[in-house]
């Protein structure tokens, strides 16, 4: 009987160590968060309008524009965006001119990578998008007198983002986690907290903790983007 | 310039790659007149209206709507069309109906009506809705407003799209094979609406497979075949007394079916 007490005894004490420990790195945890939210929310709001005009231009007559884009779009889908972070931070500043007058923080050229990176691929999730929408509502809007810009605004791409959501809230969900790359450029979001909290205190806890944090960061995502879905399902094609 | 004319195309050249489609068709339809075209499937009919409003761009000949040239054709060939704003102006003076409807999905019926006017007229919305309303009564959907296409029959599609097409109050109405989409016991509810729209002297051209459509309401029946206006004449003569050995074999073989 004694024996149980005691095993419960150290059971107790030890989850109260546990969570008095939580609560102790819980401040760093949530600095590393805000880091973390911080890039996710300014790539998100700068690679989507992005992606939106290059999408335009993959389609556009211009031939030249239209080629331009998908280089572009080539190279930041094909070389890791690991390297493409690396880029921007180390070598863009040993160009000359270009190294001369663009000085980065490691913020900002985080963020230029992940705008370029995510812009890229939001590019293509809006061409398909645009490129799944009938010829009928094209000629449908063209027979009424709209301009081409009249068209996109109100007829096409209304349509379009009904189609592209379930992509988009992948790309973007991915993106959450994909933030963690920049711990290669010595700032402290979420996960490099936790590895500093790990490295410092043996311990795991950090890690689940972590873990835990950007379960919660997908799981509001997965939800508004299931209450955009909704809304758009009040049509049939 | 006859003022009366409402479209005048002349001798109008369409190719698609290799296949020469139109070959040197031209028309002119009065103010008021119901002009019927039909032919076989693959007679350029449906091309050459579709010339009227741009969505296909012409490769020879001229056309003129109102009274305004929309695209000519220089001595050595050029064919030259106005300038895209000035060429919208005067291709908003048609108004088209669809062989699939393209109605827009993701807007209710009212919507559908309501959007032309208020995006490309910069109407106000409470304006244009009575006039969508009494448009939408017209064609006997006035029960349907909010629901949105997908829940729509075939043939209450069809009478949405030519009450969203008439919002833009057009000069003349372009049916691009109207009924050909729907089950034989709608094409009556549709058919109806376009007779109405005939009976209140509406300028029409109607791409059509309906004969008894086209010789009841058409003033004016056309024959194409093979990118080429065959036969013309009224729908009795067209009809009952078809001169040329294409109609004839054409019509025969309808009534054959």
């Amino acid at each position: 009987m004694d024996y149980i007490f005691n095993i419960l005894d150290q059971l107790l004490i030890s989850t109260q160590d546990t969570f008095s420990y939580i609560f102790r790195i819980l401040p760093a945890m949530v600095d590393g968060t805000k880091v973390t939210l911080m890039m996710f929310f300014a790539t998100i709001a700068l690679s989507l309008p992005l992606g939106l005009l290059l999408s335009l231009g993959r389609i556009s007559r211009f031939r030249l524009l239209n080629s331009a884009i998908g280089v572009y779009i080539w190279l930041f889908r094909g070389t890791p965006l690991m390297l493409q972070l690396l880029f921007v931070y180390f070598g863009l500043p040993i160009i000359p001119v270009i190294g001369e007058v663009l000085v980065l923080t490691a913020f900002q050229a985080a963020l230029l990578a992940f705008v370029l990176n995510y812009a890229a691929y939001f590019a293509e999730i809006f061409r398909g998008g645009i490129q799944s929408i009938e010829r009928g509502q094209y000629e449908g809007a063209k027979a009424l007198g709209m301009t081409y810009a009249q068209m996109m605004r109100r007829i096409i791409l209304p349509q379009v983002i009904k189609r592209v959501l379930p992509p988009v809230s992948n790309e973007t969900i991915t993106l959450v986690k994909d933030t963690s790359l920049i711990y290669v450029l010595a700032m402290n979001d979420l996960l490099r907290t936790a590895r500093g909290l790990v490295q410092r205190d043996f311990s795991l806890t950090p890690f689940i903790v972590a873990g835990v944090f950007y379960l919660l960061m997908t799981f509001v995502l997965t939800k508004i983007f299931a209450r955009l879905e909704k809304r758009y399902a009040v049509y049939d094609e | 310039m006859n003022i009366m004319k409402m479209i005048s195309a002349e001798k109008i050249y369409k190719s698609f790659d290799e296949l020469e489609v139109l070959k040197g068709v031209s028309l002119d339809v009065e103010k008021g007149e119901v002009v019927a075209i039909i032919g076989p499937s693959g007679s350029g009919k449906s091309t050459f209206l579709r010339c009227m409003n741009r969505l296909e761009l012409i490769d020879g000949g001229s056309i003129t709507i109102g009274g305004d040239q929309l695209v000519s054709t220089t001595s050595d060939g050029k064919v030259v069309y106005v300038e895209e704003a000035k060429a919208r102006m005067i291709c908003r003076r048609t108004g088209m109906v669809f062989q699939h409807f393209n109605l827009f999905p993701h807007l209710t019926v009212l919507e559908n009506v309501i959007e032309a006017p208020m995006t490309v007229k910069g109407i106000k919305k409470e304006e244009i809705i009575p006039e969508a309303k009494e448009l939408l009564r017209k064609v006997g959907l006035d029960d349907k407003l909010d629901s949105y296409p997908s829940r729509l029959s075939g043939g209450q599609k069809q009478r949405v799209a030519i009450a969203r097409a008439l919002a833009m109050k057009p000069d003349i109405m372009l049916f691009d094979e109207p009924t050909s989409a729907l089950d034989p016991e709608l094409t009556g509810e549709v058919l109806k609406s376009i007779r109405q729209l005939a009976e209140e002297h509406m300028t029409m051209i109607v791409v059509t497979h309906e004969m008894g459509f086209a010789q009841d309401v058409a003033n004016r029946v056309i024959f194409m075949d093979k990118g080429e206006i065959i036969e013309e004449g009224t729908p009795e003569e067209v009809f009952g007394n078809p001169q040329h050995q294409r109609t004839q074999a054409f019509l025969n073989h309808l009534s054959a079916r």
